[in-house]
């Protein structure tokens, strides 16, 4: 029984990544219809962009108020390269067939993966993530189970970010319009809705989640490379389909349930077909497991929405 | 000077030409009437001015500024506003949100507030239910919506595409009486209607459109008279 906790604390842990990553998935395929494939290098990039901010101001220091700051810094550049792709990339492309946006983004993640890795210093194999005491120290004890730092950051992360984003979405008035273009986006333009600024607040919304999965991610793993977007992104969009891509509490569900699925896996699945070499097998099965019996996903709604 | 001038407008969807070189006037405060058949070409023009699509030629303009090429978005926040055919609600807000989606281009928050109140007083059925998803009501009660949220940017003209559509007698009365009200309280109407009788009664000047052309106009009493309009608009020989 502990043991199923502890597995559930992981997967929690887990699934709070996915999550993060997967609400830009999500927030962008429900205002344009268009799966930004790209959207795992925008978190592999975050983790640079904070890696960069603790390299260049606060190098050696392993104190908390040095976090924050890290955060920003992971942000700001999640945010600039997710705007600017958008800009450069994908808005061109609105009206053209499908298939454009789709080879467009694996384009832009080759791009990003290669431009961190030739011309990050360091960056051609895994570089050390900062630590910072109160985040990566000792492991807490909490009766059996045992407490990573980093994994209570993840979880905080999400909880607080899905807080947000739940105001942003019903309370604002910019979050009123992201559901207005969402529904229609003609009659939103009636309204005095500017449809690209929406999409522009979309694709900056996702990357900041994606920003602090970055930094969460580094903490975690105490270090960060160039390829680490590739199977994040992954998960992170099969968290977004499972839960119901273009639904945003869908994709925070979605996130949790693939995360705890794989960490229950690992542990309980016994014989050739446990253990974690098998775990990613076993998330993609769960993802066609649903797509055959919910298409719509566990929450459902194919634009953004709050449910 | 006119509020609204179209001048030898120009629409096409591809090859296919729907509008084919009409002009038109709209004066300050009046009730102009656009009629005419199925894919005559009534709706196209309505989105070709309030900008969601592009003119192939011809100028528009909205109290001398000319405005064929200035986004959708920005042509709200000039005082035009457009309840599109089908009314267009968001079905998953509710009913106060799709008020306040009316509202958008605004940043006055005192008077908003006041206008979801007169919105209110204008179909007490909105206050009643403001907090409904919008979705739920009927065809009437939306199309009140549309109006009413419509009439949250405060607009100076208040274009309606077919705003009778698929109503009963009683509802489609209901919503004639308040383009009256409209129009009383300073605002003036761009109607476009298949019901060619109860627009024509109330409108000051009408146009009749056919396959992209405007083939008569005249003020609402001569159209109503007119054996033309009679035979094809009207049912009666
Ligand atoms: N999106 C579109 N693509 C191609 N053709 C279109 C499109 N919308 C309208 N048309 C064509 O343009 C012509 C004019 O259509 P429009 O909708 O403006 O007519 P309407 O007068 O509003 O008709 P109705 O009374 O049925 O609403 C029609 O022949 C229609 O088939
Ligand atoms: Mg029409």
């Amino acid at each position: 029984m502990d043991l199923f906790f502890q597995q559930l604390l992981n997967g929690l842990t887990l699934g709070s990544l996915y999550a993060l990553i997967a609400v830009g998935y999500t927030v962008v395929y429900g205002i344009v219809q268009l799966i930004n494939f790209a959207h795992g290098e925008v978190f592999m990039i975050g983790a640079f962009g904070a890696l960069a901010t603790w390299t260049m101001l606060f190098k050696g220091t392993t104190a908390i108020w040095v976090l924050p700051f890290m955060i920003v810094g992971a942000i700001a550049v999640s945010v600039t390269v997710a705007v600017v792709m958008e800009r450069v990339a994908y808005r061109p492309l609105r009206n053209a067939p499908r298939l454009a946006p789709l080879i467009t983004a694996i384009g832009i993640s080759v791009f990003l993966q290669e431009a961190i890795r030739l011309f990050y210093p360091g960056a051609k194999s895994a570089m050390p993530f900062p630590q910072i005491e109160f985040v990566t120290g000792a492991a807490m004890e909490w009766g059996p189970l045992t407490v990573r730092r980093s994994a209570l950051f993840t979880i905080g992360a999400l909880i607080m970010c899905t807080a947000a984003l739940w105001f942003f979405i019903n309370r604002t008035k910019l979050g009123r319009g992201m559901l207005a273009v969402s529904q229609d986006k003609d009659t939103a333009r009636l309204m005095g809705i500017n449809v690209d600024r929406i999409v522009a607040v979309a694709f900056a919304l996702g990357a900041t989640l994606a920003g602090i999965a970055g930094v969460a991610q580094g903490l975690q793993n105490n270090n960060i490379d160039f390829f680490m977007g590739f199977l994040a992104g992954l998960k992170a969009f099969t968290a977004a389909v499972l839960g119901g891509i273009g639904n945003i509490m869908g994709a925070v569900v979605g996130g949790l349930v693939l995360g705890i699925v794989e960490a229950m896996a690992v542990q309980f699945i016994p014989g050739t077909f446990g253990g974690s070499p098998w775990k990613d097998v076993w998330a993609f099965a769960l993802l066609i497991i649903v797509l055959v019996f919910r298409p719509q996903g566990i929450l459902g709604a194919k634009t953004v929405d709050r449910a | 000077m006119s509020m609204l001038e179209v001048k030898d407008l120009r629409v096409a969807y591809g090859k296919i030409e729907a509008v084919k070189g009409i002009s038109f006037t709209v004066g300050q405060g009046e009730v102009v009437c656009l009629i005419g058949t199925n894919g005559a070409g009534k709706t196209t023009t309505l989105r070709t001015i309030s900008g969601l699509i592009r003119p192939s030629s011809g100028e528009i303009w909205f109290e001398g500024k000319r405005i064929d090429a200035v986004p959708a978005h920005e042509i709200v926040m000039l005082g035009l506003a457009h309840s599109p055919e089908g009314r267009r609600i968001f079905p998953r807000l509710t009913v106060e949100e799709n008020l306040l989606l009316g509202a958008f281009a605004r940043n006055d928050h005192g008077a908003i507030k006041d206008d979801l109140q007169a919105a209110y007083e204008l179909f007490p059925i909105l206050g009643e239910r403001s907090k409904q998803p919008a979705g739920t009501f009927s065809g009437g009660e939306q199309q009140m919506l549309a109006m009413g949220r419509a009439m949250m940017s405060r607009p100076k003209l208040l274009m309606l595409d077919e705003p009778s559509m698929g109503l009963s007698p009683i509802m489609m009365q209901l919503i004639m009486s308040t383009v009256k009200t409209l129009r009383s309280q300073g605002t003036t109407i761009l109607l476009v209607e298949q019901n060619a009788r109860a627009a024509l009664k109330l409108a000051d000047k009408g146009y009749v459109l056919e396959v992209g052309h405007i083939v008569l106009d005249g003020t609402g009493d001569e159209l109503l008279v007119s054996d033309e309009v009679r035979k094809a608009y009207l049912g009666e020989d």
